[in-house]
């Protein structure tokens, strides 16, 4: 029987040769992530059906990554990361990465790949919808809810539904003015956002190679946002030397059978896409940036899982390079490693935070989630009017950066630092 | 429970996990009932929308909610199926639903996610009288007794029948039954 590369991962897990789409298997988990939002609620669930003594199935297989609230003077969030500070120390988890040490690392999607958890061929599953980011290297991983991360923090399995498989054939060369953002909005905005529901997102063709790591993070980010189970691309060379720098960890990585049924498959020529946006309200309002230039704009922001990597910070760098910004520009670094890029790699013997200051940023913020999701009323870039903003980030759901009449369009790096110059939505190709 | 008699309250398609719980309350831990999540439930409704939780009692005179496509798409928080039960909503019945949120009001039992067969945000308004017969996967109109069916729930019916995901896991020998 022909499988799909998420078909195969599952079969494995499940301790099966084959598996079919529709059917429930208990799948075993080798990675659960949670972070500050879910954690305290995953771990109350934990204790209360396995009881005040219960260990994690696997102390490795427990990676704690507080990123949501931690810039904030609230007193709940700093209430919940105290949870998980007791929580690690009771459970001696090796792989907790709290705030105000040296071991903080910011977003927890960005940080789990860059610490060498994510590994081609396993199964990844976190309290957070973008979980689906991890699939870019390879492995099953999806996001889910506090009671089933409770029984998988107890039990190391989880009941999964095995997804049907939507392919997305990728050909043709990537133009310099297309980031994995254009990719990907482009995808959501043809399935539209319920389109992929319940669905496995499989990247494939010889287009994939011209996408770097980092691209198909942003990609496979988002395809919860057309509904997905999980997003993924089969490892190739470029993964596995990704990875294979970050952890000493053994690992098996699977390719999916090129000929396996799927429910559809779509194809796309890299070098036909545009820079683009998605208009408010929803991920899957797609439109030509080049259509949008009557948009006037308030706020710029670089930031988050999706959108606050070192790539794209170089995209932000690259276009901001000489030239001014016409509106408040916010720029908040997933991780500590971005952020330390942003303070020393150079574009013209010019480090990256030089470009941004001497372009009139806001001055680079410390690494978190930040205004991504709106949060506590202090955090850094919330939104608290009626400011029309232009974001990196992943949703532009009503009220997801804090005020509900504050609409968002999502763009690229690129597209957001071009129209950061113009103070309107801008294609970036004219600064290239 | 088979039958649940109720107002019911009716938003349309994409309804998100911000418009359910907005991002400022996930500071609150689902787990902790004094934290009264339920009182920010639909909180993220645009300002026009008629309110879903009485102010004065933190509950939801609306038990049933009726949806179009796509309901609870976004985050993966389970403070979204949590907001609407503490708040005393019983069901959502929606066109279809976003799968993490489909999957939290299952494996937490806080609120029965029925599909509709047809969709039937313009069969009902905001504050009409329904039943919503579980078992038969009906609802029923009181005004004037029209029944509309639902489709069955499907893989994940022995889940909800167990009461959970926990239930369902020890009542399949995964986990020790003799867990509290």
């Amino acid at each position: 029987m022909k499988q799909t590369l998420t078909e195969k991962i599952l079969a494995r897990a499940a301790g099966r040769e084959t598996v079919s789409p529709g059917e429930n298997v208990w799948a075993k988990i080798d990675v659960l992530l949670t972070h500050d939002v879910c954690g305290p609620g995953t771990i109350g669930i934990f204790k209360r059906e396995f009881g005040e003594d219960a260990k994690v199935f696997d102390r490795e297989g427990v990676v704690i990554i507080p990123d949501h609230y931690i810039h904030t003077r609230d007193e709940k969030a700093h209430r919940n990361v105290a949870t998980l500070f007791d929580f690690a120390k009771e459970q001696d988890l090796p792989y907790f990465y709290p705030p105000w040490t040296n071991r903080y690392r910011g977003v927890c999607h960005v940080a789990l790949p860059e610490l060498g958890h994510v590994r081609p061929g396993e199964t990844i599953v976190g309290t957070d919808s973008h979980t689906c980011t991890h699939g870019a290297l390879g492995a099953f991983s999806t996001g889910i809810g506090n009671t089933d991360a409770g029984f998988v923090m107890g039990t190391g399995k989880m009941l999964v539904k095995i997804p049907e498989t939507i392919r997305i054939v990728l050909t043709g060369k990537k133009p310099d003015y297309i980031a994995g953002k254009d990719v990907i909005l482009r995808v959501i905005g043809d399935l539209g956002t319920g389109g992929a529901t319940y669905c496995a997102l499989e990247f494939t063709g010889p287009g994939c190679a011209e996408l770097s790591i980092e691209d198909r993070m942003t990609i496979c980010n988002m395809a919860v946002e057309a509904g997905a189970k999980n997003g993924i691309f089969a490892a190739d060379d470029k993964a596995l030397a990704y990875v294979r720098a970050r952890t000493k960890k053994p690992f098996e990585p699977l390719v999916g059978d090129p000929d396996a049924p799927v429910k559809a498959e779509y194809s796309y020529d890299l070098s036909k896409f545009v820079p683009c946006v998605a208009r408010p309200h929803c991920p899957d309002r797609y439109a030509p940036a080049a259509d949008c230039a009557d948009v006037k704009l308030d706020r710029a922001y670089v930031g988050s899982c999706t959108g606050g990597k070192i790539e794209d910070f170089e995209m932000a760098a690259r276009v901001l390079d000489g030239r001014k910004v016409a509106i408040d520009t916010f720029l908040v670094p997933a991780t500590v490693e971005v952020a330390e890029a942003i303070r020393t790699r150079e574009i013209g013997g010019k480090t990256w935070e030089r470009i941004f200051a001497e372009a009139g940023c806001i001055p680079v913020s410390a690494p978190g989630c930040a205004a991504c999701l709106g949060g506590p009323v202090d955090t850094f870039g919330r939104t608290h009017g009626n400011e029309v903003v232009i974001s990196t980030t992943n949703r532009n759901f009503i009220g997801r950066m804090g005020s509900k009449t504050a609409p968002i369009y999502l763009a690229s790096p690129l597209t957001v630092a071009a129209s950061a110059i113009e103070g309107r939505i801008a294609d970036p190709r004219k600064y290239l | 429970m088979s039958k649940i008699r109720s107002k019911v309250y009716v938003a349309g398609d994409n309804i998100d996990t911000d418009n359910i719980i907005p991002a400022q309350y996930l500071n609150l831990v689902p787990t902790i009932p004094d934290e009264k999540l339920g009182s920010y439930a639909m909180a993220g409704l645009p300002d026009d929308a008629a309110p879903f939780v009485d102010k004065a009692t933190g509950k939801t005179p609306y038990g049933i909610l009726v949806a179009g496509k796509n309901f609870g798409c976004g985050s993966s928080r389970e403070h979204a199926p949590v907001a609407l039960g503490a708040a005393g909503c019983k069901a959502v019945v929606a066109e279809y639903y976003a799968r993490i949120f489909f999957r939290n009001s299952v494996a937490t039992g806080e609120v029965y996610p029925f599909e509709t067969a047809t969709p039937l945000v313009s069969e009902f308004k905001t504050g009409d009288e329904a039943e919503l017969d579980t078992d038969a996967h009906t609802l029923t109109r009181l005004s004037d007794g029209k029944v509309f069916p639902l489709k069955d729930l499907g893989a994940v019916a022995p889940v909800v029948e167990a009461g959970g995901m926990f239930a369902y896991a020890r009542k399949e020998g995964m986990i020790p039954s003799a867990a509290h």
